[in-house]
């Protein structure tokens, strides 16, 4: 399968995504500059982790306007793969593939650490080759992470299986004291109501060797992966 | 030449939506003795210069504010012209 990794100006894990998808996972993988308005015949886009444009205003939301946007806006309507890490999280919520907000950590600071992921369901694109209830390590890096969704909006992610990951202790304990930025009901990464579109903090393609701290990040990969069938192209109709 | 219009549009989190700045700066009040003050909340503002060619200004405004300066799902927003 072919990925496309965006790079909006500020992009800082572009290249982190691209090396994880092609020399850790195998697959074809392309650079889309923001300005351009073609997706290169991808399978899957990621939106990767940085600054976008500095997170000027707010995070991710001058990013939701660059011409590209438009063009990966329309491929996920069809039902085409997108990955929003981090910032590329923050640019979905912003241009209104995802739902939700992403706010300041609720301590203020920014947060670089591991984190512990409690699987939540495995069966979507992006969880297929994981179980349900276990546990990633991945790193998080961000300084707003904080999902925030109403109350009264939030138990339709919850009651239709959308939250895929959730902050957890090392043995999958949901708990206040593993969740690093005040994120309700301690979600780290949703996807939308078609299952197509991957929302999450953590930055899965900075854990894809053990050499890095861990290796779980590339269960995101393979799952897709799994989905898709190697080389095997699939165009949303 | 007509002099250019003017408006300020101000940005604040909904009510419900946490504040951690707001919040920070509110026991910062307290630490400081000024007990009388509750809560903080914190918000943007900006000054918008308008050269209105068209007369559609107002809905520019309403455009601009509800797809840039705020972020609907978190923020509201008022504007003020001069």
């Amino acid at each position: 399968m072919k990925f496309g990794v965006v790079t909006f100006p500020g992009s800082n894990c572009d290249y982190d995504s691209y090396a994880a998808v092609r020399f850790i996972l195998g697959e074809e993988v392309e650079f889309l500059w923001h300005k351009s308005e073609d997706l290169l015949g991808c399978d899957a886009v990621i939106l990767p982790g940085g600054f976008a444009h500095g997170d000027y205003l707010r995070a991710g939301a001058i990013a939701r306007f660059s011409p590209i946007m438009d063009k990966v806006i329309k491929f996920a309507h069809t039902g085409g793969v997108v990955i929003g890490i981090c910032n590329g999280f923050q640019v979905l919520t912003e241009s209104g593939l995802l739902p939700g907000a992403l706010i300041r950590n609720d301590h203020l600071r920014f947060s670089c650490k591991f984190v512990h992921l409690r699987v939540e369901n495995n069966e979507s694109k992006f969880t297929s080759v994981c179980k349900k209830g276990e546990v990633l390590k991945i790193p998080i890096a961000h300084g707003e992470g904080n999902y925030y969704h109403f109350d009264e909006d939030i138990s339709t992610l919850e009651d239709s299986g959308r939250v895929l990951f959730r902050y957890a202790t090392p043995e999958g304990e949901v708990t206040n004291e593993a969740n690093p930025n005040g994120s309700i009901n301690n979600i780290a990464g949703i996807v939308n109501e078609g299952g197509n579109v991957l929302g999450m903090m953590p930055h899965p393609e900075r854990a894809v060797e053990d050499i890095l701290g861990s290796s779980d990040g590339l269960r995101v990969f393979e799952s897709l992966r799994a989905c898709f069938g190697s080389s095997k192209r699939v165009v949303p109709s | 030449m007509t002099k250019n219009k003017r408006a300020v549009v101000f940005v604040r989190l909904k009510d419900g939506v946490l504040d951690p700045q707001g919040v920070t700066i509110g026991k910062a009040l307290q630490q400081m003795g000024y007990d009388d003050f509750v809560s903080v909340r914190t918000g943007k503002f900006f000054e918008l210069e308008i050269n209105d060619s068209n007369g559609d200004i107002e809905k520019k405004i309403d455009e601009v504010c509800s797809k840039l300066l705020a972020n609907p799902v978190i923020e509201r927003y008022t504007v003020e012209k001069d």
